[in-house]
């Protein structure tokens, strides 16, 4: 039978390596091939904010743990009872006061220093100014996908934010108004900013500059309804030009094309529009997404599916298919009325 | 009444029927066996829960799989999580109080027998009607539906508006009716440890098992109150046209928050202390020292007390309270750190110097010792809120109150199990299980639980049935997915142990391990009566006194 | 492995003196109660003027002085009776007794007709708007504790007329009334926080 030690050895031994590997996982290269949504890689200035915080308390927090683990790893080795033991009680030591204020003065000297370096990024990330030419976005969430309203730019869209790159010398950042039409909801793009919740008649605000352009990912982290996993986000970051071109599209109505109007009068004359709005049409619902530049985004569904015809078929057929338990009702529409349902809205670009 | 062991179905044959011994079971007083059925009850549950999590693992084993649909993951994420806490957790640890406060502080019985039974009772009931909301929660017109609105139930997805049915009022009943037998239970244990010490045990000669459930006593009395109070504020809403929770009307949903977590973060030092209480007794025994800083841990303990009543908003740091509660919260949560980590160094200087035997016990008090270092440590990560606001409600926060949960509490109260299981029953386990269980356990646990920080650092938010492939989080998943079936196989083993034991173990005696505290003293398993005589005692140690008459605790403390 | 039956070296007898469980368990269970009302306390002053529409305090409600001093001479004198039946005077208690509950039925008479008012003539209930949620819910929890005291003390009435209450019941009817105590003093919070502050 192993003695009693060496099982001992084993215990620690796993779980060093175990350790280990995870610190290593996490520290490895933080470049977008590990993860497009690692905290660990910042693209804009809250989320490196936190990053260089999180440095700093995995700095202190990982030397506590080197420091205890080998204590504690210490005492099992060198104290464990021997094969050839005597019988008789060890030292009955009841404590000692110098030891104790130690280790309690230690520990609150730095807790000091974590708390004084937190407070600082609390105040940088939630108390930054607005600057006069920050993007304004409105976002609401809804069950389940996002609603962004540009006041300003009078865009109004749904599910996949454009904002402009932000130069860090110049800085163009994106403030969001963060507001929801029914649960708690909460916006989590890691590698831009923190997450933030969105909460009816609890209005909170959070901000965005990103530095480089592309495509950030994220999703709906607070739990709101069955369909809570598929409320994702897409941020597209693009030039400062790329950005304004979008927005100057997105403001324009939708045009009426005749090769459609079966389509379009199918749209209008079932449900359709007590949900949805095409600007320029009768349609103006508010319970679901803005369709008017629906060809425009590459998802549908928050981010479900690809935005191809097959798939905006299928959705329409029956939502469930894709998003089983989303808000939006089957139609109970036959295959000609899908069809020309379908050519219609494949032209609202 | 019988005067000898407590009627468990013995070996020697009783001419008794089943429903004579069922009977007995039901009606009673008697602490040990209030006891019994509550760590019995929350065996049970155990199970089921655990059972729930396997499934929700599976699903999770790769992104869009269709093992279980999003309306049943999220009810089965609810319910795992509810039933862990109010029916496994909180039952367990009440069950290892009732039955071994009397017998440490040389009392007879609980201070209110009756009071016992019915708050045993009133949790019974309260777990059979959040599961028979399986059953009954859409009126029984047709299959029920769980509570789907996880355990911490926010405001307003839990109003009529968004859940329809009644499972979020069998949600709301339950924890109300079980609130109520816990409340009784931890003024039961108050009036106990305050008024049925026996002689000579002042409040500073008591085990630290009393001090730690005395505390948690008191935790529970101001705690789980605030989550009555807003039960019953979301029965209004749901029934009476209230509007307490109605943002519609002017109502706040982040108030529902506030009130949940003022009880939610004491509770779960209502979870720790007992496992702290276990390690305090184990430790020392099988260090053979006596716990290094007896009042140090006891200062510590009610420092917690107090501090934990004033970190509740560390869960809404993502809400939008502003900058200067966010601080607040912070400072308060870094603050308990302190007196926590007090603790582990008092455990570890334990061991200093001692002689440790590797028992089945010790191995798990041991494990608890790194494992609740590595959980307090990501709790530090989790109080720097503006690293929260990356971290939280993520698959890191998961980790982590797992860590604390399982890596901590299950384990300790795996040591007490076998540490207790003789004076319980009579007869010794078997050392080879108890390892085998270890072994098994330790491995699944850190399998599940390392790896599941990972996926929370990449951005994975909880309470998902399913998530995106090329996120990064795939391998993390299958690797979190396979430590379960390690921890199935070690709660079976361990089941398995309990019984084989039970039937075939050694006889224990009074006393197996050299121990020090007064349950030690009288047969095992206990008379009824407890003691023949009421003790008088002059230290922490009484069975030291007695052992080492020429070097008694009292000449030192 | 011992089978040690604990002796004690026999020390001197000791004094050994420890609370009351009845008080200590009375005392924990005020506390756990104290909590509760806290919260919808914390609820009501957080909801102070947020309401949409509807009734507002200072429109309707109108400060209970008599009902209040009625209940809060009740606790003076369930005090005589306990202090009357220490000293031995059965009768005395029972009259004192009867009175506090009389007393306490006079409250809630006055709840009773408060609300009554509220909800016929100025068409405030708990569905209402935030006010009237938070008005019910606090004032209807305490008036729910003084129906639960007032059964207590029935029950010790009805004992009473049965001639089982005795002298030797004091200290148990001691702890009882720190419960309607406590209930008086809930009041003395909910009337400021109601009737002072909310309006």
């Amino acid at each position: 039978m192993r003695s009693q030690g060496s099982n001992n050895w084993r215990v620690l031994g796993s779980q060093i390596l175990v350790c280990v590997c995870c610190s290593a996982a996490a520290f490895a290269d933080p470049a977008p091939p590990l993860s497009p949504t690692n905290i660990f890689a910042p693209a804009s200035t809250p989320a490196s904010s936190i990053f260089e915080l999180s440095l700093f308390v995995l700095a202190v927090t990982g030397t506590i743990f080197l420091a205890v683990f080998f204590l504690l790893l210490y005492s099992v080795v060198k104290f464990r009872k021997r094969k050839n033991d005597d019988g008789r009680e060890p030292p009955q030591v009841y404590g000692s006061n110098q030891v104790e204020l130690a280790w309690t003065i230690i520990p609150i000297l730095i807790v000091v220093a974590l708390f004084m370096a937190t407070a600082r990024v609390i105040a940088t990330v939630q108390e930054t100014a607005r600057l006069d030419n920050a993007i304004e976005v409105i976002a609401i969430g809804h069950q389940f996908w996002w609603e962004y309203r540009y006041p300003a730019l009078g865009v109004v869209t749904a599910n996949e934010l454009h904002v402009p790159v932000s130069d860090p010398d110049h800085p163009t950042p994106t403030f969001i108004k963060l507001l929801s039409a029914d649960t708690d909801h909460s916006f989590w793009v890691p590698r831009l900013a923190g997450k933030t919740d969105l909460i009816p008649n609890h209005p909170n605000s959070m901000w965005i500059d990103p530095h480089k352009t592309g495509v950030y990912l994220g999703q709906c982290a607070q739990y709101c309804g069955t369909q809570h996993a598929k409320m994702l986000l897409s941020i597209y970051v693009q030039s400062r030009e790329d950005f304004d071109r979008w927005a100057q599209q997105q403001s324009q109505p939708s045009q009426e094309g005749d090769s459609t109007a079966a389509g379009q009068r199918i749209f209008e004359t079932t449900a359709c529009i007590n949900c949805h709005t095409v600007a320029g049409t009768v349609a103006s619902g508010r319970f679901g997404p803005d369709l008017t530049h629906l060809m425009s985004r590459d998802t549908i569904a928050a981010g479900a599916a690809k935005n191809t015809p097959e798939n905006l078929r299928r959705w329409i057929l029956n939502p469930d298919a894709i998003k089983p338990g989303s808000l939006m009702p089957a139609m109970q529409l036959s295959d000609p009325e899908l069809d020309a349902l379908t050519a219609y809205l494949e032209t609202l670009r | 009444m019988s005067t000898d062991s407590i009627a468990w179905p013995s070996t020697t044959a009783e001419s008794r029927s089943l429903v004579d011994h069922l009977h007995e079971w039901i009606v009673t007083v008697d602490h040990k066996r209030l006891g019994m059925l509550y760590i019995l009850y929350a065996l049970v549950f155990l199970v089921i829960a655990g059972i729930e999590a396997t499934i929700i693992r599976i699903q999770l084993i790769r992104p869009h799989n269709d093992f279980v649909s999003p309306q049943v993951f999220n009810r089965l994420f609810t319910m795992h999580g509810t039933t862990m806490i109010f029916f496994v957790t909180m039952p367990i640890l009440f069950g290892f109080a009732n039955y071994l406060i009397p017998l440490m502080i040389g009392a007879r019985d609980m201070a209110f027998p009756r009071l016992n039974a019915f708050s045993f009772w009133m949790t019974a009931f309260g777990g059979l009607l959040l599961y028979f909301s399986l059953v009954g929660a859409n009126g029984l017109y047709g299959a029920g539906n769980a509570p789907d609105i996880g355990w911490f139930a926010y405001a307003p997805l839990t109003s009529q508006t968004f859940s329809l049915g009644h499972s979020t009022d069998f949600w709301t009943l339950a924890l109300l009716v079980s609130g109520f037998g816990s409340i009784g239970t931890a003024i039961n244990i108050v009036a106990t440890i305050v008024c049925m010490r026996c002689p000579g045990m002042t409040l500073a000669k008591m085990p630290l098992f009393a001090w730690l459930n005395l505390v948690m006593g008191g935790l529970v009395i101001l705690a789980v109150s605030p989550l009555t109070a807003a039960q019953i504020m979301l029965l209004v809403d749901r029934y009476l046209g209230g509007h307490f929770f109605d943002t519609q009307a002017g109502g706040s949903a982040v108030i529902w928050m506030h009130f949940f977590w003022i009880f939610g973060h004491p509770e779960v030092y209502v979870l720790v202390l007992p496992a702290f209480a276990f390690a305090s007794e184990i430790i020392p025994v099988f260090s053979r020292k006596p716990i290094f800083g007896y009042s140090v841990m006891v200062g510590a303990t009610v420092a917690i007390g107090f501090i934990s009543m004033s970190v509740w908003a560390h869960h809404m740091f993502t809400v939008g309270m502003g900058s200067a509660a966010n601080t607040f919260f912070v400072i308060s949560t870094m603050a308990i750190a302190v007196p926590t980590g007090i603790k582990i160094f008092n455990w570890l200087a334990t061991m200093w110097g001692g002689k440790i035997e590797f028992r089945t016990p010790m191995l798990f008090c041991i494990a608890f010792l790194f494992q609740f270092l590595v959980a307090g440590l990501t709790g530090v990560m989790l109080s720097a809120a503006p690293f929260n606001w990356q971290l939280g409600s993520s698959y890191f926060v998961v980790a982590h109150f797992h860590y604390v949960i399982v890596g901590g509490i299950l384990f300790t109260l795996f040591g007490a199990f076998y540490y207790w299981f003789p004076k319980m029953s009579g007869k010794m386990y078997s050392e080879t299980l108890g390892k085998l269980h270890f072994w098994l356990f330790l491995i699944g646990f850190h399998l599940t639980f390392d790896f599941m920080h990972i996926p929370g650092l990449l951005g994975m938010p909880r309470r998902i049935y399913t998530y995106e492939p090329g996120r990064g989080w795939d391998t993390w998943n299958v690797i979190v997915t396979i430590g379960v079936f390690f921890q199935a196989a070690g709660i079976l083993v361990f089941l398995g142990n309990l019984l084989w034991s039970y039937y075939r173990g050694k006889a224990a005696g009074s006393d197996p391990w050299d121990a020090w505290t007064l349950e030690w003293s009288t047969n095992s398993p206990p008379p009824a009566y407890n003691f023949y005589t009421i003790p008088t005692v002059q230290s922490r140690r009484p069975l030291w006194d007695l052992k080492h008459p020429d070097d008694p605790d009292w000449k030192y403390e | 492995m011992m089978n040690t039956t604990l002796m004690t070296l026999p020390p001197p007898e000791i004094e050994w003196k420890l609370p009351a469980r009845g008080r200590v368990a009375m005392y924990a269970l005020i506390a756990a109660e104290a909590a509760i009302f806290t919260i919808f306390v914390v609820a009501y002053l957080f909801y102070i003027d947020k309401s949409l529409s509807g009734p507002m305090p200072r429109e309707v409600l109108s400060p209970p002085f008599f009902y209040s001093v009625c209940l809060l001479s009740s606790s003076l004198t369930i005090h005589l009776a306990c202090k009357s039946l220490r000293g031995g005077t059965v009768r005395r208690f029972g009259a004192w007794w009867l009175l506090t509950i009389t007393l306490g039925v006079l409250f809630l008479f006055g709840t009773a007709s408060e609300w009554h008012r509220l909800i016929y003539e100025d068409g405030l209930t708990i569905s209402t708007n935030l006010f009237g949620t938070t008005y019910y819910s606090l004032v209807g929890l305490h008036g729910f504790h003084v129906v639960v005291g007032l059964v207590c003390l029935s029950t010790v009435m009805a004992f009473t007329l049965f001639g089982a209450v005795k002298q030797e019941h004091a200290e148990r009817l001691d702890v009882l009334s720190l419960y309607w105590h406590f209930v008086d003093a809930v009041w003395i919070v909910v009337f400021i926080v109601v009737y002072v502050i909310g309006r």
